[in-house]
């Protein structure tokens, strides 16, 4: 018995401690910066720049929007998040309620641009923007920022939203229907609660990935700054320590969202 | 009204995609053909010489952009294959757990992590810094502003866009195949190689188009972490669109990274066999 059980399982026990090992030493790599931001928000500097270790201290949490270029380019960051969001996810959320519940012609090329705007490189995306807002005379500033974060995030949550849609039961909206419903009652009782975890991680992503973008936003922010444009441009001179306090509060408050919404979605399953 | 809804829920999103993807493209293909300066005005006179041009100038930088996404694209397959297939098929009940760490980066701004790793490998940083002065590095000893530095940078900021899909490959591989590899005396190699590897193809197949393309195309780390020998087509798009405002060549330069791209794309898909590309589209 022990040999077939040999042949069938051949030595597994120390490659998977290996791989478990390297799994852990992988994800400590990749957390490693998060580390060094965190610890340098609390770096007593003298000198001018940050990256020598000089004490601890919590004066840049005292003085965290005291450059005020840096706290207008996280205000006008955060205007931006939340307004492209917003936009997005209304009309993301319209084209992914047509692929997912419709047929309708030009359904084939729909669904080509929605790939399309996912695999253009940011970069060219940016660079054709640029090229539009060039050759139409339009001045550049946060509308044309706010245009191109709806561009890019538009695909992510018409498939998330898609995604969810093909799940929902369409007796569901038949039987509100028969129950007398108006076509707008039903959309509101009955498919919009059904997708909203669609609509409201979609929404999520859209945030998230409007805030962190630099290279597209490069292109189309004329005078206006954002966060991720205001630590670039500071790298040269040394980034103050404020921007790590920043970012350590931002990546806080996701991981506590995140950690909520996983928490959430096990509680409504069991 | 029934027959009208779709179109009038594609409608707004349409109309953003046609005016804000499709026509830019158009644009920039019209001034890549342009000549004039950003004081007098372009005009359109059909140069296809500014190609010739902007690649005469700029194909250093373009083959250097290549070879450093090929470069990270690969460093990431090697890195991360076996990350996804430790979680896949042996993270049990914490799967959600490993995977929630390997995205915790995400949740730190594409610029700021960058940065932050820019501060480690600083030649007087927290790393190399005390290193130095245990006298375990000579004191000339550097990283930063290398080509290292740089095609580290990138594997580093897209390794998860790589561990995902290849994890979810791998995560719908039934374990019963394997076993029945087992049952028929396949080694634990030939089990991986004949049966659990090419049922991963095409999670690595859309790993590397998802790693290969942002990873070539990203001006952020060969400026944060790359020195002036380290320089990739992003930055110079960048340079000549916003600082030397020379649209035609700056267009012109975009247009032939994405064809370059597109071509890739394509002899890559063609290598690979068509049936894996249109299943790992589908999914």
């Amino acid at each position: 018995m022990s040999a077939t059980t040999l042949t069938r399982r051949p030595r597994g026990r120390l490659g998977d401690r290996l791989l478990h090992a390297y799994t852990w030493l992988i994800i400590v790599w990749l957390s490693s910066p998060i580390a060094v931001m965190i610890l340098f928000g609390f770096n007593d500097k003298k000198s001018k720049s940050n990256t020598s270790w000089q004490g601890f201290t919590l004066r840049w949490y005292q003085e965290l929007f005291d450059i005020s270029d840096l706290t207008t380019a996280l205000r006008n960051s955060l205007t931006v998040a939340v307004a492209s969001t917003l936009i997005t996810v209304v009309i993301g959320t319209m084209l992914g309620l047509a692929l997912g519940r419709h047929t309708f012609r030009g359904r084939g090329v729909t669904n080509f641009l929605v790939f399309a705007a996912i695999s253009t490189p940011e970069l060219v995306m940016g660079a054709s923007l640029l090229s539009l807002f060039v050759s139409a005379n339009l001045p550049r500033d946060a509308l044309t920022i706010i245009i191109a974060h709806v561009l890019f995030s538009l695909s992510f949550v018409t498939v998330t939203v898609r995604a969810r849609v093909i799940t929902l039961d369409p007796s569901l909206e038949e039987a509100a229907r028969d129950l007398g419903a108006s076509a707008w009652g039903t959309f509101r009782q009955v498919t919009l609660p059904a997708v909203l975890p669609g609509v409201l991680s979609g929404g999520m992503l859209a945030f998230a990935l409007s805030i962190d973008d630099y290279v597209v936003t490069s292109f189309v922010n004329g005078s206006t700054v954002t966060f991720p444009l205001w630590i670039i441009g500071s790298v040269k001179t040394g980034i103050p320590p404020q921007v790590n306090v920043m970012g350590t509060l931002i990546f806080g408050i996701g991981v506590l969202i995140a950690v909520a919404n996983a928490v959430a979605a096990r509680r409504r399953r069991t | 009204m029934k027959r009208l809804t779709p179109y009038l829920l594609a409608l707004p999103s349409w109309m953003w995609l046609a005016v804000f993807l499709v026509v830019p493209m158009a644009a920039m293909a019209s001034v890549s053909l342009q000549t004039g300066n950003a004081i007098d005005g372009f005009a359109m006179t059909f140069s296809f010489s500014n190609y010739a041009d902007a690649l005469g100038r700029y194909s250093t930088q373009l083959v250097r952009s290549l070879w450093y996404g090929g470069l990270a694209t690969v460093a990431m397959l090697v890195i991360g294959y076996p990350v996804a297939y430790w979680i896949a098929f042996k993270g049990g009940s914490r799967k959600s757990v490993y995977l929630f760490m390997l995205l915790l980066p995400f949740f730190v701004s594409f610029v700021l992590r960058t940065i932050s790793w820019g501060f480690l490998l600083a030649d007087d940083g927290v790393l190399f810094g005390t290193l130095k002065g245990w006298g375990l590095l000579p004191a000339d000893f550097h990283v930063l502003a290398t080509t290292v530095a740089v095609v580290g940078g990138l594997t580093y900021n897209f390794l998860p866009f790589m561990i995902l899909p290849i994890y979810v490959a791998l995560e719908r591989v039934d374990p019963r195949v394997v076993e029945a590899a087992y049952d028929l005396y396949a080694s634990r190699t030939a089990a991986f190689r004949r049966v659990v590897l090419p049922l991963s193809l095409p999670g690595v197949f859309a790993g590397v188009l998802m790693t290969f393309v942002p990873a070539t195309a990203d001006p952020v780390n060969a400026q944060v972490l790359g020195g002036t020998g380290n320089t990739m087509i992003g930055n110079i798009i960048q340079t000549e669109y916003l600082t030397n405002l020379n649209y035609p060549t700056a267009s012109a330069l975009s247009f032939t990274l994405m064809a370059v791209l597109l071509i890739g794309i394509f002899i890559y898909a063609r290598a690979l066999g068509t049936e894996n590309v249109l299943e790992a589209a589908a999914r």
